[in-house]
């Protein structure tokens, strides 16, 4: 079987990846001042709603229920979008999804598609397989755009390129679109509009994902902010709409609790600015070819484990990244994977299924199971719990390995602004992170763990040399 | 060898979730609701909101411009000194046009919101999209309380678009910038 790109290939395990990037003062100056803005903005968006833990615990259950009758729901939109006019595709893994939405865009003899930022497709390589098949998938949302000209990674869910500064974004556009651009987000937000204001009225063929798709009616919803998702699901003459199997919900109800638990826990906003709702083709408004590509690719073997099947509840709001003290100070690229922070520890090791993977392996003790994720997750998916439990099939499946351990003490350090502050001040934390390949001095408490055993610390070579080395 | 959906089908089925309880609806299901609260909201995304007796009245800040108009909006709206356009209209001829004026199909007060179906006095997708200045006229009548009950009054399977101020990214450093794809400037004006 090809290996799952969840992950991407040749990324270092967590804890080194981490290393590197505590070495990256802008990196965790950008992370900081962005997640320090967004937590307060939620938590004043949350704290507006008087039923929000009664949204929350419906949240919680409708996507239980979902889980629960997956087959059904899943049968049931199928006929739903047939019924209407799309078409609806079956994909077991990354490959297979590639494939079919290849087809699809070659069927129409498209060599440029229009893209809105999705997860899915992100999760399962689309746009490399596209390329490599000739076919060149442009980015357009804003944040996907910088990581698409930066030739970059993304480092959060929302926000792909949220590791990078307005100055840093303005090198990128000067160099790459051949503009003059000051480095007010505006006028950014402007040179994003006229750079891609032709590919929108031109290309006649667009891909998407979804956030929510509603099995007895066959509407799909898409939620976004700056109108790249309208442009894309309305104009081209063909839309393919790439989706994994968990983004149902059972009813048109249902949406009433998804449509105020998600804008205010990812934009920290009442409502996002454009949701789309489409329900398969319309005659005479929008595109006249619909296809609903349906991906696996680890979700079923993900929900026969009774604990971690509740990360399948996540619809992607990015509460959680922001929230957590790890992530804030290791960015989000550390996590070698499209789904970084939290969920990313506990959602990318499952999609792979292979805990002899050392970075999937890595990934549970990215956390100091400090609790944050769970309180702010707007359908509870209890992270700390599934950390532990995978942390447990990482034993059972390797034993007892010198970086686990080593990464459950950093990462109870990075948990807490004074400890981490305090290690970095005393020049501890880069000595404890790797000295001779042993670690012999955590400050305290993390010295309980280095004064009763002596653990190998990892390799020194930075993730920066790795990177050049690998991808230059 | 099994279809990739029948394989599917049958992993979930061999996963054997038991069965859940019914959901828990405990959440507010409505809200205070009315034409200040809407107002109030819409304001808050820096679009622009007039409460107006009169519409012909009111879209006299229209004059001389080139406007986008549904074929089916209420005759009175087409004042003289506009230069209507109505369709059929091409891709450029909306993305060259000065605005467009609509009516909506439903509009929330809590979030601030407006829904728009295709129907009555809106067109299709594509009209509210293009031009850079979006007038949008919304009755009193209209505007649903909150979210669950705007969801009641609209018919899913219809082209829906929530609108929730002008066109916006949160993509620097997370912070909320007017004004990127879709119309820059949104106008409302609720008939009370
Ligand atoms: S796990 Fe919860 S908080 Fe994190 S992205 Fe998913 S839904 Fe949001």
């Amino acid at each position: 079987m090809a290996r799952n790109p969840v992950t991407w290939l040749g990324s270092p395990t967590f804890p080194k990846a981490a290393k590197a990037a505590l070495n990256d003062t802008q990196l965790r100056q950008n992370l900081r001042k962005a997640t320090g803005t967004i937590r307060g903005r939620r938590a004043a968006a949350v704290a507006e709603m008087t039923d929000w833990e009664m949204l929350r615990v419906a949240g919680e259950q409708i996507k239980d229920d979902v889980l629960a009758r997956l087959d059904t729901l899943l049968l049931q939109l199928e006929e739903s979008v047939t019924a209407r006019g799309g078409v609806v595709h079956w994909a077991r893994d990354a490959e297979e999804a590639n494939r079919i939405v290849l087809d699809l865009c070659r069927a129409e003899n498209a060599q440029e598609v229009v893209k809105v930022k999705s997860m899915a497709t992100a999760e399962i390589g689309l746009n490399e397989a596209l390329e490599a098949g000739g076919v060149h998938a442009i980015e357009t949302d804003l944040a996907e755009l910088i990581v698409q000209l930066g030739d970059d990674r993304p480092s959060h869910i929302l926000v792909p390129a949220i590791h990078r500064n307005r100055s840093e974004i303005r090198e990128i556009f000067q160099r790459r679109m051949g503009v003059e651009v000051s480095d007010e987000p505006a006028d950014l937000a402007e040179a994003a509009r006229v750079y891609l204001r032709e590919k929108f009225l031109t290309t006649k063929v667009a891909i998407s994902g979804a956030n929510f798709a509603v099995a007895d009616t066959g509407s799909i919803v898409v939620l976004e902010s700056e109108g790249n998702g309208r442009m894309c699901l309305t104009l081209p003459d063909t839309l393919i709409t790439v989706m994994g199997i968990e983004k149902l919900v059972p009813t048109w109800q249902d949406l009433e609790v998804f449509l105020q638990l998600l804008p205010r826990s990812s934009t920290a906003e009442r409502m996002n600015p454009y949701t789309s709702v489409w329900t398969g083709v319309t005659p005479g408004d929008g595109p006249q070819k619909f296809h609903l590509v349906l991906i696996d690719n680890g979700r079923t073997a993900t929900l026969e484990d009774s604990v971690g099947r509740q990360a399948l509840r996540c619809i992607r709001c990015s509460a959680c990244l922001n929230v957590c003290p790890v992530y804030e100070r290791t960015g989000g690229q550390s996590y070698g994977s499209v789904y970084p922070g939290p969920i990313g520890a506990i959602l990318t090791p499952q999609l792979v299924g292979d805990m002899h993977d050392p970075l999937a392996a890595s990934l549970p003790y990215a956390s100091s199971l400090c609790g944050a994720c769970f309180e702010v997750c707007p359908v509870r998916i209890d992270i700390p719990s599934v950390l532990t439990h995978l942390r447990a099939e990482v034993v059972e499946a390797k034993g007892r390995t010198a970086e686990s351990v080593a990464m459950a003490a950093a990462a109870w350090m990075f948990a807490s602004a004074s400890r981490y502050e305090k290690a970095q001040k005393a020049g501890s934390l880069a000595r404890f992170l790797a000295k001779d390949g042993k670690i012999t001095s955590l400050p305290w408490p993390g010295s309980k763990w280095t004064s009763s055993r002596d653990v190998p610390a990892p390799p020194a070579e930075s993730f920066r040399t790795w990177w050049r080395k690998n991808r230059g | 060898m099994a279809s990739a959906k029948e394989e599917i089908l049958q992993r979930i089925r061999n996963a054997k979730l038991p069965a859940t309880p019914e959901t828990v609806r405990g959440y507010n299901r409505t809200g205070e609701g009315g034409v200040e609260l809407f107002a109030e909201r819409v304001a808050d995304y820096r679009a622009i909101v007039h409460a107006v007796n009169d519409v012909p009245e009111a879209l006299q800040r229209l004059q001389g411009k080139r406007i986008v108009a549904p074929q089916d909006v209420p005759p009175e709206w087409l004042i003289d000194g506009v230069t209507w356009l109505h369709e059929p209209l091409t891709i450029e001829e909306l993305d060259q046009a000065d605005g467009v004026l609509t009516g909506c199909a439903v509009a929330i007060a809590d979030t601030g919101t407006i829904v728009l179906d295709g129907g009555e006095a809106q067109g299709r997708r594509a009209l509210t999209l293009l031009p850079d200045y979006h007038l949008c006229v919304v009755r009193a009548d209209q505007i649903a309380a909150s979210v669950p009950e705007a969801l009641q009054r609209l018919e899913p399977t219809r082209p829906l678009t929530f609108i929730s101020g002008p066109s916006a990214t949160s993509d620097i450093e997370l912070n909320r910038v007017e004004g990127v794809h879709g119309p820059r400037a949104l106008e409302v004006l609720i008939v009370t």
